[in-house]
């Protein structure tokens, strides 16, 4: 089970992972030796999975994101496997979700600009198998995307 | 735009998988220089391809089993303004990422709850109450996959 001090730990770390661990035992309020010995448990138990990085599309060209929300045709069992498998082989496609609820799926699909969406769209996105209905959500900016954990 | 070559690309492709590889095993990984490595690296972050990077936690074994995606319409729109729901949205721990989008809805959140009933709490207490919130759409995620992207 996690204390206050590996909550402590993790919200100081979650944002900065590359944090150095002087600096973040004098903000967990415990000492460098406790609070690498900390970490290594939580890697060891499976809390802390690793690290990623969040690249911003926009600045490599990719100015359109859309959200497509797919609802899939239910008839064929396999449906959902078969359509993430072939969603996987679409570049343009940077998240997979499924969902219980009004959609099945969401799709998060990026382009350079409005004609490039529209042709992923028309090649790649319609073409994929089982696609009973989509919807689509235009980005138009990020308000909070930390995906912070509230620790 | 931020130009990147076929180095960048697979720089940032290996840190996809995983982001706490230090710049000597990437390097070691792509046979080249460390300090070569380590100057991609930091061009990279300073332009902001590289927007972020974050923990990977195990939210289950946090104690977070349920993340939801919400839809939200704004009720009265042009009479409400869009920076008081936004600052107050942005404000709620449980809400990790929000965004502005064109289309059914107005606003995308996600929000993670330590199950329904938490959930449940979450959306009476702080959603349906923020300034101007109309129609609420809500869809539990099952389960998500990043993919590399363009790369």
């Amino acid at each position: 089970m996690l204390d206050d001090l590996d909550r402590r730990l993790l919200r100081h770390l979650q944002t900065d992972p590359d944090m150095a661990m002087s600096l973040l035992a004098e903000r967990a309020a415990t000492t460098p030796t406790v609070a690498s010995r900390r970490l290594q448990r939580m890697r060891d138990v499976d809390v802390i999975q690793g690290s990623e990085i969040l690249i911003n599309w926009a600045t490599l060209g990719y100015a359109v994101e859309v959200s497509l929300r797919v609802t899939l045709d239910k008839t064929e069992t396999r449906a959902f496997d078969i359509f993430i498998d072939h969603a996987r082989q679409v570049a343009e496609i940077i998240e997979i979700q499924t969902f219980l609820g009004r959609v099945d799926l969401r799709l998060s699909v990026i382009a350079r600009d409005m004609v490039h969406y529209q042709h992923i769209y028309r090649t790649h996105i319609l073409t994929l198998p089982h696609i009973a209905d989509i919807e689509a959500l235009m980005h138009i900016s990020r308000i909070k995307s930390d995906d912070e954990l509230p620790l | 735009m931020i130009d990147i070559d076929d180095i960048d690309r697979q720089i940032l492709r290996l840190l996809s998988q995983d982001a706490s590889q230090s710049s000597a095993a990437l390097a070691d990984g792509l046979g080249l220089s460390q300090p070569a490595v380590w100057r991609r690296l930091k061009r990279l972050t300073d332009s902001g391809v590289i927007q972020s990077k974050r923990l990977r936690l195990n939210k289950e074994k946090l104690g977070f089993g349920v993340t939801v995606f919400l839809g939200i319409k704004l009720a009265t729109k042009g009479r409400v303004s869009l920076e008081d729901f936004e600052r107050a949205v942005k404000a709620i721990p449980e809400v990790q990422a929000v965004e502005h989008v064109l289309g059914l809805y107005d606003y995308r959140l996600r929000v993670v709850a330590r199950d329904i009933s938490d959930f449940e709490r979450v959306l009476r207490r702080r959603i349906m109450t923020l300034p101007g919130v109309g129609d609420v759409e809500a869809n539990v995620l099952l389960s998500e996959e990043r993919r590399p992207g363009p790369l």
